[in-house]
């Protein structure tokens, strides 16, 4: 969860990037860490396979500025999106504070999206949170490929709830930044 | 279910100060951190000019928690100590208080023993601080929330700007 430090007048929040294997999670860090100032952000690590598939987390931290004179730090994590790396996500969801669930738009990875929405579900309860008290955003990711669902038949499958959701493109940035400014907003204001 | 978030507070910032100071003199070691097994970096005490800190911390708990699992999954609850041998600096990684991890590097200018000896009186200092604090947080939950609850969506609007 959330660390406040009065002492050092720091808020820590935890965000955690969950999908698919393949729906570009570490696409999404690595535009914000390519696009964000170095004065504000810190080194990125990704755990990685040789063929460069997450084996257990990638970890961004950012510092963006002040809020009511505390310096407020989002710890940005990705989980391993491939089926059999359960045991990593669950660990992985331990203390979040929002949740970024980036979709797969290709019409064959429908199936992959809602398994990894429910994965996503059975993990946090695991863990004794529930998604209705979790601040969370949605991204229907590759909305640049022509193979893709339509948006409304995206949120019909994985949205019943109405969080906020975004179109985006991260290997090219577009959407990166603003599912994470409201992923920033929703967490901020419900930790 | 989960842990409540931890809240650090001045007073007991200043007391954890004391035992990781003593700890890093009295072990010989070149840096002591304090980590939230969450992540968070706690405290630092010694030469951390040239570590990057905040990924310690995120890797440490990272480290901390897939242990964790592999504990479980042979029957126990945690391991407590770990221990990573290098060529020129070791790492001592210790949980406190079931919530804070204790990590100390050191060189051949220290021993695993003498680490091992004072981690564990440091350690049972810590695990007073820590109780305390973590009571207090039980406590008072409503500080934090008054905090949080001031943050406006135009606060979070200037941080991305």
């Amino acid at each position: 969860m959330s660390f406040i430090n009065y002492s050092s007048r720091e808020i820590n929040c935890k965000i955690v990037y969950y999908g698919p294997g393949l729906c570009g999670k570490t696409t999404n860090l690595s535009f914000i860490f390519k696009k964000t100032n170095p004065e504000h952000r810190g080194k990125m690590i990704s755990l990685a396979t040789e063929t460069e598939r997450t084996l257990f987390f990638d970890f961004l931290p950012l510092s963006l500025g002040d809020i009511k004179g505390f310096k407020t730090r989002f710890h940005l994590y990705t989980v391993p999106g491939q089926i059999f790396y359960d045991a990593s996500r669950k660990l992985i969801l331990k203390g979040v504070d929002g949740i970024v669930f980036v979709a797969d738009s290709q019409i064959e990875r429908m199936d992959a999206n809602i398994e990894s929405f429910e994965n996503m579900k059975i993990n946090l309860k695991e863990q004794g949170y529930d998604l209705a008290a979790i601040p969370y955003v949605i991204q229907y990711n590759k909305r640049d490929l022509a193979n893709v669902a339509p948006v409304p038949e995206l949120k019909k499958v994985l949205n019943i709830n109405g969080a906020p959701d975004f179109e985006a493109v991260a290997a090219t940035g577009v959407g990166v930044f603003e599912t994470l400014k409201a992923e920033g907003v929703s967490t901020e204001c419900r930790v | 279910m989960p842990t409540s978030s931890l809240v650090m507070f001045e007073e007991e910032f200043k007391q954890i100060t004391v035992v990781i100071d003593r700890l890093l003199k009295e072990a010989n070691a070149k840096v002591v951190f304090l980590v939230d097994k969450d992540g968070q970096l706690i405290a630092a005490s010694g030469e951390t000019g040239d570590i990057d800190t905040t990924s310690l911390a995120s890797l440490t708990a990272g480290n901390i928690a897939a242990t964790g699992g592999l504990a479980k999954l042979i029957g126990e609850k945690e391991f407590s100590i770990l221990f990573h041998e290098g060529e020129k600096d070791n790492l001592h990684i210790s949980i406190v208080a079931q919530r804070v991890i204790l990590v100390v590097i050191f060189d051949q200018r220290s021993s695993l023993g003498l680490v091992r000896l004072r981690v564990k009186k440091a350690g049972d200092e810590l695990n007073v601080i820590v109780q305390k604090l973590l009571q207090r947080v039980e406590k008072k939950p409503a500080v934090q929330e008054n905090l949080l609850a001031e943050i406006s969506d135009s606060d979070i609007d200037k941080l991305f700007h």
